[in-house]
């Protein structure tokens, strides 16, 4: 893979970015080196990175693996909220058990449970033919409402006055920071996932029938490969993968499950999966770039008075150029 | 021979391209010498939800760091749309470690757990100053929670609301059924009956903080169901306040003065004052005095205000509204006051008990009055 169209999209962006930030009379060259400054300028600033790419990196994956069997996938946000909710009950229930059982069931819960409901928008489209898009982003509302019925009704800690949620998952249970760095572990849970996802999807006999069934479903039913089991486990994997990112947020950042869950995590991840053409690997650079402008974007608030609109509009001009530039790359324009 | 030509021309272009490069510093220059004017400053970070211009909570906000800003000696950073996750960690982290920030306004109430702790734990020279009012013993003393008894207001424009209603079915729109929310619902509710005691509230609550289009349905259906004044508790109030006036009913603000965006139907609001604790607490932070972790006051103590009557507002509800107002200036005013019951018929506050605004009691409030039609 080449790396020219990068380049030559990041050099665009960069001269986009400054033309706008210019005409809305802002100095563009402080805006630049703020950008770069505050998302890779230093320790700090790649740790402000990382935290916020962690969980992208795995609301990614709910659109990037059932990419691949076919389906495009847009209701990771529900998938994480409610894998998020399931894994803040684990503790509840088992308090006092040990710490590292009780956080693997915890990551256990939210994958099951993200990965179902995201299972549920590829079980409709293979039994029901409905249009998996549509239903998987209807289904993020419903999971959104589910999730605030519970927390604010029979889920809700009494304590927890003015802001609903659920009873705290408590101090042991807490998943903290990288020794030495001021990253929570979910940044390596994320690595790993998709250094996972990647190995699953291109070196295993089930990521090369998941690719077959996505390519062509009656080729593949032709072969005799089962395309409704492959598109349910594709599915249920990438739900897994955003119920985990909720899982994450509550035991490393939260401390419980509430509104605050539904950040807008999963929508971020649907960028960073065509951004990243759905490659599992491609995936966490994508994360690394929203992160980092996330971070950048704090800073150009704060020294340049810019508005926080201005960070998504930096967000907007990367991706399309990124999409604009991979088209010109043949390979890239052969594939799609 | 080309190329004797050619050398000079190509070293003159490194040339350029240094001097661009240079000239790239030069840019970047202003900047780091602002860093270094900032340290000798007293530098206050501050942290909004939502956008600074949202006609509401933010916008309440910003204007009392805009008011801190102009001070001698106080250099201020802000930094809009923050949401409630590991971001506004990293802003509050970045305000101090990039900006140099001594003090920091954390000022959405979901900041405070965890974030607001954490980072008071792992800053202990840096002053956090929390709005909502969370703070108890044996958290980190060097953060101080502040809020306003808004609910005064709102019984203030419950009056007005009650006395200039013609149907005397009045509208609220809510966000969630919490406890601060609920109490200016049943401060409404009180100051509407004190004037007329078969006014009614109706309320409906939309679920979240700042949802545009759920608030206008909720606003026009309770308009449909005969109610002629609203008011809401919502992050913006933008939303119902219009769709009051195009559809020419009246309506109460909330957060900041709305009149602007109902000229015809604005009666009155309940306001933030929030430069009062940002001045007390940032003033008790240059002169080095011991953080006040917590801090209340209501329209007594300048932490709240009332919007300018409307042109709907007759002479007689003024007047009714400005010696009740007085009675709360001289803190001779209760509210919440037995007997009272709620709107499912059970006894809240028995007969002979009155809730004085700081009494804690208030802060679990979990009911809606009786007159208040809508279910938590």
């Amino acid at each position: 893979m080449s790396l020219l169209p990068l380049v030559a999209a990041l050099f665009v962006t960069a001269v986009l970015f400054a033309l706008f930030v210019a005409s809305q009379g802002y100095p563009a060259f402080d805006a630049l080196a703020l950008v770069g400054k505050g998302a890779f300028g230093s320790t700090f600033a790649w740790q402000n990175t990382l935290s916020r790419a962690a969980p992208i990196m795995l609301t990614a994956l709910c659109v990037a693996l059932p990419a691949r069997a076919g389906l495009l996938i847009i209701g990771g946000e529900g998938a994480l909220a409610l894998g998020g909710l399931a894994a803040a009950m684990v503790p509840v229930a088992l308090a006092g058990w040990p710490v590292l059982l009780v956080q693997g069931l915890m990551a256990l819960a939210g994958f099951v449970v993200g990965g179902g409901w995201i299972a549920l928008s590829g079980w409709l489209r293979y039994k029901r033919g409905v249009n998996e898009t549509i239903s998987s982003l209807l289904l993020a509302y419903i999971g959104a409402a589910v999730f605030n019925f519970l927390v604010e009704g029979i889920l809700r800690d009494p304590a927890s006055l003015n802001k609903p949620s659920t009873a705290p998952i408590g101090d042991r249970y807490v998943i903290g920071a990288i020794p030495g760095m001021d990253v929570h572990w979910g940044l390596v849970w994320g690595v790993l996932v998709c250094i996972g996802a990647w190995w699953l999807m291109r070196h295993t006999v089930f990521g090369f029938a998941v690719g077959v069934a996505g390519g062509n479903p009656r080729a593949a039913q032709m072969v005799g490969l089962p395309v409704g089991r492959l598109m349910l486990m594709a599915c249920f994997l990438g739900g897994g993968a955003a119920g985990l990112a909720g899982m994450l947020e509550v035991a490393a950042v939260h401390g419980d499950a509430n509104a605050d869950l539904m950040a807008g995590y999963g929508y971020a991840g649907i960028l960073v999966s065509f951004a990243a053409r759905h490659h599992p690997l491609g995936v966490m650079a994508g994360a690394l770039l929203v992160g980092g402008i996330g971070a950048s974007g704090s800073l150009l608030q704060r020294h340049l008075d810019l508005p926080d609109a201005a960070t998504l509009v930096l967000q907007g001009m990367l991706f399309v150029s990124l999409l604009a530039f991979e088209t010109l790359n043949r390979k890239g324009a052969q594939r799609v | 021979m080309t190329d004797s030509k050619h050398s000079p021309d190509r070293r003159k272009v490194i040339q350029l391209i240094g001097g661009a490069g240079a000239a790239a510093m030069v840019q970047m220059l202003p900047f780091g010498a602002g860093l270094a004017r900032a340290a000798e400053k007293f530098t206050v970070g501050v942290i909004y939800v939502g956008s600074r211009d949202d006609f509401g909570y933010n916008q309440s906000h910003a204007q009392a760091a805009a008011y801190i800003k102009k001070l001698p000696g106080i250099e201020v950073v802000e930094e809009e749309r923050v949401p409630e996750t590991i971001d506004v960690e990293k802003t509050m982290e970045a305000m101090i470690n990039e900006d140099g920030a001594q003090m920091i306004f954390a000022t959405s109430f979901g900041y405070f757990n965890p974030y607001v702790l954490k980072m008071a734990k792992k800053y202990p020279n840096v002053r956090f100053a929390h709005c909502g009012g969370l703070w108890s013993k044996g958290m980190p003393t060097n953060i101080g929670s502040f809020f306003g008894y808004i609910d005064e207001c709102e019984y203030l424009s419950g009056i007005a609301a009650a006395a200039t209603s013609k149907s005397k079915k009045l509208g609220f729109v809510a966000a969630k059924p919490i406890p601060q929310v609920l109490r200016n619902i049943n401060a409404f509710l009180l100051g509407a009956r004190s004037v007329d005691p078969k006014a009614t509230v109706s309320v409906i609550f939309t679920g979240d903080w700042s949802l545009p289009v759920k608030e206008a349905e909720a606003a026009n259906s309770l308009i449909d169901q005969g109610v002629d004044v609203l008011t809401c508790h919502v992050d913006s109030p933008k939303v119902v306040i219009e769709t009051a006036e195009r559809r020419g009913i009246y309506s109460c603000g909330f957060h900041v003065n709305q009149a602007v965006l109902a000229p015809k139907g604005y009666l009155t609001g309940a306001e933030w004052e929030w430069k009062t604790p940002y001045v007390i607490l940032v003033d008790n932070a240059e002169s080095g005095k011991p953080m006040i972790n917590f801090l209340r006051g209501g329209l007594r103590e300048g932490f709240v205000k009332t919007s300018a009557f409307g042109p709907a507002v007759s002479p007689a509800t003024r007047k009714i509204s400005m010696a009740v107002k007085a009675k709360m200036l001289q803190d001779e005013f209760v509210i919440f006051k037995g007997p009272l019951r709620d709107n499912t018929g059970k006894t809240v506050i028995a007969s002979g008990v009155a809730l004085s605004q700081q009494n804690p009691v208030l802060e679990s409030m979990n009911y809606l009055v009786d007159g208040v039609i809508g279910q938590i």
